[in-house]
């Protein structure tokens, strides 16, 4: 590994303090960053750890019913923190990567970094979550802006996400053989309000809202009105794994597959 | 400099490493604890799996000035003088192991499976089993013994915890 500077705050505010400084950047879990350093795909000079700030973990409700979710949680104490509250999300967390990855990962590095292929941001666009920072609060629908863009600008910290919790709700990956990420992933959630269907895997501009699946889910929530439905293969990814023909067909199938299972 | 204070395979010790520092780099050449294995570069083998405070991390991706603090195990420190861990004796058993080279995560992600099952009440089944090794690689045996030695070593670490108690 090239050398860099770590910082340990213990704290939020000294976390924004270490971060102001020139060439600074934040490292949660480490399990998107490292393997990036390793490769020399970034070298920052000095990581700032979001890994020891009490403040940044944990799992707790608020006056809405929303679940409020420390951006330094791991994946594996949400899978086992949301179980009974909203098992939809505790599947997708569960289902990320494999056991030691889910024990250091974390649901602020996964928001931060938007991977066209990562599970969380389907969950946080699906159920119109609010992404938290040190200085702001953005909904999901502003959040996500392309392939591993979002609204967060330098020096900014992921500190929660709030996610309305669906009456309904379910998360169904088609995973990518090797990765283990998402090849197609689709995230359903029914609120009394409406339907709202959110697609990962699938894009080249990431994580999007299928709404005209979520159009006729909001008028009868059943698989069988989706028959034959897919979106336009236009701007779906296309590598060695799928074409963006199948990636368009698979999201239809994976839609179906979640509205059965929510 | 990170100063670290960590307890590894129940040996308390304080270290100080360059920031940077893996902790897979921090276990084979700080430490010569070289049974942690580095199989890849992209966090995808598991040959590096160690626990930290009981659960299972890939070392690899891992700082080692993040485990401040914690207590590590390695593949060197579950077996009790020449008694062998469970797990290593049904891998022994059951020829889980022909290189050898991705054993040490085999075993270290076997053993946190089976505790995570056994405190969670569920059962370990053979497609569990396959499905928990997501994160292992093996490129000689085919899975099918690895299998098998993790569902009998749970069988006698549950009969082991039984006697104890
Ligand atoms: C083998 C393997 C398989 C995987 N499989 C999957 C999968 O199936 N599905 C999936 O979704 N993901 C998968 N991942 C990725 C994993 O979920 C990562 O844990 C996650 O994407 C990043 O979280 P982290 O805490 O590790 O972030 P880090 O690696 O620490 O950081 C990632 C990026 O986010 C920034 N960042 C981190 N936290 C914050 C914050 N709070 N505020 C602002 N910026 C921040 C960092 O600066 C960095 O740019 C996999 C990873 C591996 C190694
Ligand atoms: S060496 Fe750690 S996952 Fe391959
Ligand atoms: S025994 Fe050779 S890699 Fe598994």
């Amino acid at each position: 590994m090239y050398a860099f500077d770590l910082i340990r705050p213990r704290t939020l505010a000294e976390a924004v303090a270490a971060l102001a400084e020139d060439g600074a950047q934040p490292v949660s879990g480490g399990q998107t960053l490292i393997p990036t350093l390793k490769a020399r795909l970034a070298q920052p000079e000095r990581l700032v750890s979001l890994w020891n700030i009490p403040e940044l973990r944990g799992i707790c409700e608020d006056d809405a019913g929303r679940l409020c979710i420390g951006a330094a949680t791991t994946h594996a104490a949400v899978a086992a923190g949301v179980a009974d509250r909203f098992p939809a999300l505790a599947q997708l967390a569960g289902g990320i990567g494999d056991p030691a990855v889910r024990s250091r990962g974390t649901l602020g590095g996964s928001v931060a970094n938007n991977d066209p292929a990562a599970c969380y941001p389907a969950a946080v666009l699906a159920t119109g979550a609010t992404v938290v920072t040190d200085r702001r609060q953005i909904a999901a629908d502003d959040w996500f802006q392309g392939m591993f863009a979002t609204a967060l600008e330098e020096r900014e910290i992921v500190t929660e996400v709030r996610f309305p919790v669906p009456a309904r709700a379910a998360y169904v990956k088609f995973v990518q053989p090797a990765s283990r990420f998402a090849m197609v992933g689709v995230f359903v959630a029914q609120f009394a309000d409406g339907v709202r269907v959110a697609v990962t895997g699938a894009a080249e501009d990431g994580v999007f809202r299928w709404t005209d699946a979520e159009d006729r889910l909001s008028d009868r929530f059943d698989a069988t009105v989706l028959e034959g439905m897919a979106p336009p293969a236009d701007g779906m990814i296309g590598d060695i794994h799928a074409t963006p023909a199948y990636r368009a067909h698979l999201v239809g199938v994976m839609t179906r597959r979640a509205v059965a299972a929510a | 400099m990170a100063d670290i204070t960590v307890t590894v395979n129940g040996k308390a010790m304080r270290r100080s490493v360059p920031d940077h520092t893996l902790l897979s780099e921090f276990l084979r050449e700080t430490l010569r604890l070289t049974g942690t294995h580095v199989g890849c570069d992209t966090s995808q083998c598991g040959a590096c799996v160690v626990h930290v405070d009981g659960r299972a991390v890939k070392s690899c991706t891992t700082l080692a000035a993040s485990v401040d603090g914690a207590a590590v195990t390695t593949i060197e420190g579950i077996a009790s003088g020449s008694d062998l861990h469970p797990m290593q004796a049904a891998f022994n058993d059951h020829h889980g192991l022909q290189c050898g080279f991705c054993t040490p995560g085999m075993i270290m992600s076997g053993i946190d499976m089976v505790n995570r099952y056994k405190a969670e009440g569920r059962a370990l089944t053979p497609d569990a089993i396959r499905h928990e090794l997501e994160g292992n690689i093996c490129r000689c045996t085919g899975y099918h013994n690895i299998v098998k030695a993790i569902e009998d070593a749970a069988g006698r670490m549950t009969s082991m915890a039984t006697a104890a108690e």
